[in-house]
């Protein structure tokens, strides 16, 4: 059995899975719950300016009768007074010393206010402090939360102030509502972060209600952007994941990342660690199904590396960082090309409907071996879907359609022309890549058909 | 009289839809399974040929009416097929996802759309402008209706005379209320009405109306009379009391359906009850007795299971209700008590010889084999007889029993057209091959008029299941 024991800055967890910072880290008895059904650590909701909540609070993406594919809230910092928070989070240190007990928090954007909370924090005995740069509702208006995570600026003078003062581990929790990540995360660095979380969440409607076209969540006939996680997000925080851990800058001066975005099982987990998370956070699985996912979570992920050879989790964290590449260096050669293995085919015909009309028109119908046009056959045999391979552009879609495990397979075949990048087409062959002419001439040349 | 008499709760779960409809939830989860199959074999299992990825896609995504309006587009008589066909021999049985997984639930999925349209009462199809023709249609079953309103969407007129007190056909009187309850079979009716279709009830042409006027009054006829009573056993003792026919036994449990449960303790049923014949209907007499209370129930078919012509899923339905089936074994006597009332059944085992000119083979008697079961009542469930009489006094010709058509379902008057069960000589007799029929008969009857054939959407499904169906596809597409 792979050790899953955590350490991220110094901050130990039995596992590297922590509750984010969120509704179900909102008081003691929960995190106490939660911890004795095994989480790793916890990440506690943000404390911090006074507030008062709303009614309703969250708004589901639903999809082909699947719940919650993602959740939209527009719910805000803890609305407990903090003295009540700062006590229960002392406690649950007290009662769990091998937990990660983390503390996020949130205020003004002065000076004082953020070394007071510190040092608040750090009175509890908590692990570490994680700043809240990424709610986008409700707490943005009012200057902070997301207002602070899109301004690289603002994100950098308040880390500095809170890493002056803590002794602490600090950790910058991003916001994914930027056109690039990187300049929040230099900032983060610049300003002596310990550690970098991300995604916060992504600024969203969840829906409109076709009936009373309220916007949904629906407060008093009213509705506003808010925050959107689950399942749905996940591509969306592995991208902007890469997008820190392939910066050179990062590797230069790496710190621990926490990973979190739709993390619902251990697969997705072992995606996050793979492309660079130390530990993983969780919200919306757990507002979904509750804190019993954590046996899943560590047993699955466990089997997973024990597969791998992996001993540690620490000897996956980052093993896929070194692929993440560009378009320009992507080699123009490679080639696939679709199979389908018609044992196992069920004459779904969807291959052949996605590709003729929705991609590259490479797959035919046939009926008793002969290619027939479906709107004109009138036989009855069952039609069977088939690659004419010379034409297929390997683009995967019918294999992605394909409702059968294994039936449609891409595979890799001889390059027909040379190893070749864009990027060095640029540098050898400039006029390829900018006048169409030369791009024919090439392509005969090498011998590109493109049917 | 029973020692445990069934309480009214009792009767009524007994004579409930067996599946209840499905909640929006459920519906959107089942419709999201299907892979939405392009060139699906679904669309051809079905004798109507309905698009049936396209009415379930329009089910996952919310649109009910869409979904019924697809539906009835290519089958009028939906709302009752989702619920009687026998989808598992269909577009169930035809699914692709059969092959690893479970197959989609058509028939439900058909149900919560047409369900839905006729609960809200949403309009479906608007009305054709008349076209002046007018066509007199013989009998209110499923083929009947379903040329009615085809002929009505061609706004041809047609006029449905029915020799039942209600409209419906078997879909009224003869499909169990487990299957189909009575009210769905008259909604039915009802929107077939409302698309401009008249129908005159307890009016039995041949009776009170004779084939002439019909012939002269009307630009054509269509004969969709189905079939009649069941026939005599021919054995002694079939005039005992408690010797009764299946299809008014199943009938009274329709009516009871519409008039109240209370009704069902009104209908006569035995303790000992034996069911002569292994078709459906006779599965359905015997799960109708044992549903009533009788103590045991006992059908008797004097051939093997391989011959029986009810499907294997209503074999395994009425074992599981508890009815034995009895094979090779042939009533020869109703024997009886000195009041008159039936008391038990004379039987003699048989074996199977060579095969007969139906090409099944021929049961043969067991030589003193010969044994009594007890019984207070005898339902007689062999088949039905042929309205012989009615096709003589139309003029048209008939063979064994079954009106002769052509391919255009013309029959050898050329006025005269006929659907459905009367003319169902070979195959399974089914709700949805009737309304098949009655499409089809609407079609040719509207091209022997001259009637302006139906256009297609362009944009609907194209493909060959679809051609020949309702709009035909290739009058707009060459």
């Amino acid at each position: 059995m792979a050790d899953l024991t955590t350490n991220f800055a110094g901050v130990r967890s039995p596992n590297p899975f922590w509750l984010a910072s969120a509704p179900p880290t909102n008081s003691a008895y929960q995190i106490n719950k939660a911890f004795e059904y095994g989480w790793g650590g916890a990440v506690w909701k943000t404390i911090g300016d006074p507030v008062l909540n709303v009614c309703n609070r969250y708004g589901a993406f639903e999809y082909g009768g699947k719940r919650l594919v993602a959740i939209n809230n527009v719910e805000l910092i803890s609305d407990r007074p903090i003295e009540v928070n700062l006590k229960e989070i002392r406690e649950v240190k007290r009662l769990w010393p091998d937990r990660a007990v983390i503390v996020s928090a949130m205020v003004s954007s002065n000076e004082q206010a953020w070394k007071t909370v510190v040092q608040q924090i750090e009175d509890t005995g908590a692990d570490a402090i994680e700043l809240n740069y990424g709610c986008p509702h409700g707490m943005s208006e009012r200057g902070m939360g997301a207002a602070v995570g899109q301004v690289p600026e603002y994100c950098e003078m308040i880390t500095a102030w809170v890493t002056s003062a803590a002794s602490i581990p600090v950790i910058v929790k991003l916001t994914p509502n930027v056109t690039n990540i990187i300049p929040p995360a230099h900032a983060a660095l610049n300003a002596g972060a310990d550690g970098i979380s991300l995604i916060n969440t992504i600024n969203s409607i969840a829906g409109v209600d076709l009936d009373s076209f309220e916007i949904r969540p629906n407060v008093g006939g009213k509705g506003s952007h808010g925050g959107y996680a689950g399942p749905a997000v996940r591509p969306i925080a592995l991208h902007l994941l890469s997008q820190i851990t392939s910066d050179p800058t990062y590797q230069a001066r790496p710190v621990p990342i926490s990973g979190m975005g739709g993390v619902e099982t251990w697969r997705d987990a072992a995606e996050f660690m793979l492309l660079g998370a130390t530990s993983i956070q969780v919200c919306t699985a757990v507002m979904h199904y509750g804190f019993r996912i954590v046996h899943e979570l560590t047993t699955g992920l466990s089997n997973w590396l024990d597969e791998k050879g992996a001993r540690q989790a620490e000897e996956v964290v980052g093993a896929s960082v070194e692929r993440i590449s560009v378009f320009g260096d992507f080699d123009l050669s490679f080639r696939t090309v679709a199979t389908i293995d018609e044992s196992k085919c069920i004459q779904c015909n969807l291959c052949y409907v996605a590709c003729d009309e929705g991609a590259h028109q490479c797959i035919d119908l046939t009926a008793d071996g002969l290619r027939i046009d479906p709107d004109t056959y009138e036989g009855g045999t069952t039609l069977q879907p088939v690659v004419r391979e010379d034409d297929c552009v390997g683009c995967d879609l019918c294999s992605l359609v394909c409702p059968v495990d294994g039936c449609i397979t891409m595979v890799e075949r001889p390059p027909k022309i040379p190893p070749v990048t864009w990027n060095e087409l640029v540098r050898t062959r400039p006029e390829v890549t900018t006048d169409w002419d030369a791009m024919v001439a090439y392509r005969e040349e090498v011998g590109i058909e493109i049917h | 009289m029973r020692e445990h008499e069934l309480t009214l709760a009792q009767l009524q779960d007994s004579f409930t839809e067996t599946y209840p409809r499905y909640t929006p939830n459920e519906a959107t989860v089942e419709a999201n399974r299907c892979l939405y199959c392009f060139d699906a074999p679904c669309i051809q299992a079905c004798p109507t040929g309905i698009d049936v990825p396209t009415f379930i896609r329009q089910i996952a995504n919310g649109n009910l009416l869409g979904a019924a309006t697809t539906i009835l587009e290519s089958n009028l008589i939906g709302h009752s097929c989702g619920r009687v066909c026998p989808v598992d021999e269909l577009c169930v049985g035809a699914c692709v996802l059969g092959a690893e997984h479970r197959p989609i639930a058509i028939g439900r999925l058909q149900r919560y759309a047409t369900d839905h349209v006729f609960e809200t009462g949403a309009r479906v199809f608007e009305p054709a402008p008349d076209s002046g023709k007018r066509v007199a249609i013989v009998g209110a079953g499923p083929a009947g209706l379903s040329a009615a309103g085809e002929l009505a969407k061609r706004g041809v007129r047609a006029t449905v005379f029915e020799r039942q007190e209600l409209p419906g056909g078997l879909s009224t009187y003869g499909i169990v209320v487990m299957r189909e309850p009575t009210r769905v079979a008259l909604e039915e009716v009802e929107f077939i009405q409302s698309l401009g279709v008249e129908v005159v009830t307890g009016v039995e042409v041949g009776v009170d109306v004779s084939p002439q006027e019909l012939i002269e009054g009307y630009d054509a006829v269509l004969l969709a009379a189905g079939t009649g009573p069941v026939p005599r056993l021919n054995v002694p003792g079939e005039e005992l009391e408690g010797v009764i026919d299946a299809l008014p036994f199943i009938a009274a449990t329709k009516l009871a359906d519409k008039d109240g449960v209370e009704r069902l303790r009104e209908i006569p049923v035995g303790d000992e009850v034996i069911v002569v014949g292994a078709g459906n209907t006779a599965v359905d007499a015997a799960t109708v007795a044992k549903r009533l209370g009788a103590e045991r129930v006992t059908m008797l078919y004097r051939r093997s299971r391989a011959e029986m012509t009810a499907y294997d899923f209503e074999v395994a339905f009425v074992r599981n209700e508890g009815v034995d089936i009895r094979l090779l074994t042939q009533p020869v006597e109703i024997l009886g008590d000195e009041h008159g009332r039936v008391t038990g059944v004379r039987c003699v085992r048989m074996r199977l010889g060579e095969p007969d000119a139906s090409g099944r083979r021929r049961p043969e008697p067991v030589p003193g084999s010969e044994l009594v079961l007890p019984a207070d009542q005898v339902i007689k469930a062999i088949g039905q007889e042929k309205f012989t009489a009615l096709f003589a006094a139309f003029g048209i010709e008939s063979i064994g029993g079954y009106v002769k058509v052509d391919e255009e379902l013309r029959t050898s008057h050329p006025k005269v057209f006929a659907a459905g069960d009367c003319v169902r000589l070979t195959g399974h007799a089914l709700t949805v091959t009737a309304a098949e029929d009655g499409k089809n008969a609407a079609r040719a009857i509207a091209r022997q008029l001259g009637v302006e054939e139906l256009r297609r959407d362009p944009s609907a499904t194209r493909g060959r299941y679809m051609h020949g169906t309702t709009n035909d596809f290739r009058s707009v597409h060459g």
